[in-house]
């Protein structure tokens, strides 16, 4: 127990969005958590059967213990003005699908029906996860021209994109008639959240892999050589993506904060250790120096970001004088002294980055972390309507601090509304004093809605109980839920306004992303961006003696 | 087919556009995932209950008592539903309710079925020879399910079933009694040496 009583960080502070969009990957990560419980999986490329340009059908698995996860790639030809990164696009360079198990034949044929369709097509309870992507034609091309005169590629021009595949969405969850999550919650290996669709991505990229080796070879069977180990390995797969992943995040505050949470407890309880071993601070040291080559190689053309990049870089030149100068590995509650001087002398992107690195050394600390970050959302769907309204108001003052604060009067505060697009589904945000359709705006101003329900409240009767003020007041049902919730999960909600002027909405993304354990984020707007999954992940052979720092091993 | 998330996300929308704010179109998202989970007719009878009401948005219910009828009106089961589930520690002690004319009942039972977790007591439904036993939200028992929509219900009996044993003490006797054929008979030796605590507990 820490005699310093060092307490969880104030989430007031930390569900800001400038806060949440400075985050960075950690060893608490997705994609991370999936290397490590997959390691031992024994991998496969079951079926490859594509024509010489690179088109067909291929299928890739892991199995374990007679459980088997089969990825099925369709890759098809696409006239290039057909490509595109948007949601809106209907064709794709290749579609992928996650199946429960191997697939038989007549699988195959119904999912090469379906799959390349996307959204149009129909999956069945028997498939997990769907996606698609597009090449990067330049990089592409480059590699495979390469590759069949017999030449390595030209490793400063795969630095500038890093991958050869970008995707576009990857669904899961009972989308399009995938599997409910509830069919296959209970099986131990995917405890972490997103883990199948961690998985679809890295078999992906080692498609990507194979079918450049492939094309090369058929474009010139006597001098084409396969794509170097090295290469492939610091290639990862690039994905894009738009406002689809925001309201993901407001329409689940449990699982919201149990990611929240548990990256907090990781940080409290390492800054509780009374005394830091030296191999530990070694250990630190060194992944925060390789990591450097992640930001040194982050290239965005985005202003916003190149301000944060820029600050980082400042700002961790300011960190190893700190270290080099103050930081002896004697000083008792080493980890504590360290956070506390970034908290006071560093913007939130370094912030965040040191959080980050400060797990690196923790295993013991972040192992029995991972299999918490997954949530039973409806055991706490149900309002308690017997509770009193004083009740709810206190929640509201204690909880909801800055949110009650914003003044909603101002034109600024409400200036964007979201909406659902109808001719794909997706969610938009738009200026709700310019554009059409703020009638139908998605319950995602929430901070909107809880300063008027606390308005209410203060002309409500404190004795009253929570179903008598619904009965007259079911507008704000949805909020009145969302309290009794952030009641119980502090790190539920975001402190911010989701609908004000100066919103950010890849701030939102970026939190997802971050624990995804997406690299590079380059927006594109600021509302879509696009980032690198896997750069530096062991290759599907090199699984099973990888080493989970292998994210810091990437030299692009 | 479609999956349960599907028509939980789809149920949630299509009741906002037929005039019910988002938090009551979550609880009927929920509901008719619910309802479809547990084999029932969900999909149906909401599909044409929103089509009903789309342009005349039904009247809420104020207050929920032993006996539940608006003249010369149908009660929305959605309504009478929240209501019920959102005061059912307070409606416990009644024991019995019922609810006159109400359109679509089959539209009430998931939010009985949760109150039935909430309050710990298994609760019966009966209407239109129908009958549904709701076990704490974990399963529903039924009789003569129509997987058609039924419009209407003249009443809706809901009984609060108090928490006993379906079973008889002599059973109970003889099941115990045989349950004790996997102890082992204790020797003085075993009475010394096998349990954890002293002979005598004075010192």
């Amino acid at each position: 127990m820490s005699k310093l009583n060092i307490k969880l960080r104030d989430p007031n502070e930390v569900m800001k969005l400038s806060r949440l969009g400075s985050f960075h990957q950690s060893k608490l990560s997705f994609l991370r958590s999936f290397i490590r419980e997959f390691k031992d999986w024994e991998y496969k490329r079951n079926i490859f059967e594509l024509d010489k340009d690179g088109y067909g059908v291929a299928v890739y698995s892991f199995e374990k213990n007679k459980r088997n996860y089969s990825l099925i790639c369709f890759a098809q030809y696409i006239n290039p003005n057909e490509r595109s990164d948007r949601v809106i696009a209907t064709k794709w360079d290749a579609a992928f699908v996650l199946h429960d198990g191997m697939p038989t034949r007549k699988d195959i044929n119904r999912l090469k029906e379906n799959v390349p369709k996307q959204e149009i097509g129909r999956m069945s309870y028997k498939e997990l996860t769907l996606s698609r992507a597009n090449k990067s034609v330049r990089i592409f091309d480059h590699v495979v021209n390469s590759l069949s005169s017999g030449n390595q590629p030209d490793k400063n021009l795969l630095s500038k994109v890093g991958y050869l595949y970008r995707t576009t969405a990857v669904y899961g969850s009972g989308k399009f008639g995938l599997a409910d999550r509830f069919r296959i919650k209970n099986r131990k290996e995917i405890y972490g959240p997103f883990r199948l669709e961690m998985m679809l991505v890295y078999l992906v990229r080692q498609f990507t892999f194979d079918q450049v080796n492939h094309i090369a070879k058929f474009k010139n069977p006597d001098k084409a050589i396969k794509l170097d180990e090295n290469i492939a390995r610091n290639l990862g797969i690039g994905n894009s993506t738009g406002l689809g992943m925001a309201p993901f995040i407001v329409n689940h505050p449990t699982l919201l904060h149990k990611w929240i949470y548990n990256r907090e407890k990781a940080l409290k309880d390492i800054r509780s250790i009374e005394t830091v071993n030296s191999d530990e601070f070694i250990f630190f040291k060194n992944c925060l120096a390789k990591s450097r080559s992640i930001i040194d190689t982050w290239l965005t053309d985005s202003q916003y970001q190149n301000k944060k990049i820029n600050s980082l870089k400042s700002d961790l030149i300011e960190f190893d004088k700190f270290i080099e100068k103050d930081c002896l590995i004697k000083t008792k509650y080493l980890w504590n002294t360290i956070y506390l001087w970034v908290e006071k002398n560093l913007k939130e992107e370094c912030i965040e980055y040191i959080v980050s690195m400060m797990m690196e050394p923790y295993d013991k600390i972040i192992d029995p972390l991972i299999g918490n970050m997954s949530s039973e959302e409806e055991l706490y769907f149900s309002i308690p309507g017997h509770r009193k309204i004083s009740v709810l108001k206190t929640i509201l003052e204690k909880k909801y601090q800055p949110i009650i604060k914003i003044n909603f009067k101002e034109k600024n505060s409400t200036s964007n509304f979201w909406f659902i697009s109808k001719n794909k589904e997706e969610p938009r945000v738009a200026n709700r004093y310019e554009e059409h359709g703020a009638e139908l705006e998605q319950p995602l101003a929430i901070a909107r809605d809880i300063k008027r329900l606390y308005e209410r409240i203060l002309k409500t009767n404190q004795s009253e109980t929570v179903a008598d003020f619904l009965l007259n007041n079911d507008d704000l049902r949805h909020v009145v839920r969302r309290a009794f919730i952030a009641d119980q999960f502090p790190y539920s909600e975001i402190q911010d306004n989701t609908i004000g002027a100066s919103l950010m909405p890849i701030d939102m993304l970026r939190l997802k992303l971050s624990f995804f354990g997406a690299v590079k984020f380059d927006p594109k707007s600021d509302k879509w961006l696009r980032i690198n999954m896997y750069q530096g992940a062991p290759l599907s052979h090199e699984l099973k003696n990888s080493d989970d720092t292998w994210i810091y091993n990437s030299l692009n | 087919m479609m999956s349960f998330s599907e028509i939980e996300t789809t149920a949630k929308r299509a009741s906002k556009a037929a005039g019910f704010s988002w938090g009551i179109a979550e609880e009927i998202g929920k509901s008719t995932r619910s309802l479809e989970l547990f084999g029932l007719p969900g999909i149906i009878n909401l599909n044409h209950y929103l089509k009903k009401i789309k342009k005349k948005h039904p009247t809420k219910i104020i207050k929920i008592e032993k006996e539940n009828k608006t003249e010369g009106k149908e009660l929305c089961p959605i309504y009478s539903g929240i209501t019920f589930l959102d005061r059912c520690l307070e409606l416990e002690k009644l024991k019995s309710l019922k609810f006159y004319n109400v359109s679509y009942p089959l539209l009430m039972l998931p939010f009985i079925s949760r109150a039935s977790e909430v309050m710990s007591k298994k609760i019966l439904i009966q209407y239109n020879n129908s009958s549904f036993l709701l076990n704490f939200d974990k399963s529903i028992f039924s009789k003569n399910i129509d997987k058609q929509a039924q419009p209407q219900a003249n009443i809706v009996d809901i009984e609060f079933i108090e928490n006993k044993n379906s079973f008889s003490k002599q059973d109970w006797k003889e099941l115990y009694k045989l349950s004790e054929e996997t102890f082992v008979e204790e020797s003085d030796s075993l009475k010394a040496t096998a349990a954890g605590a002293g002979l005598t507990d004075n010192d």
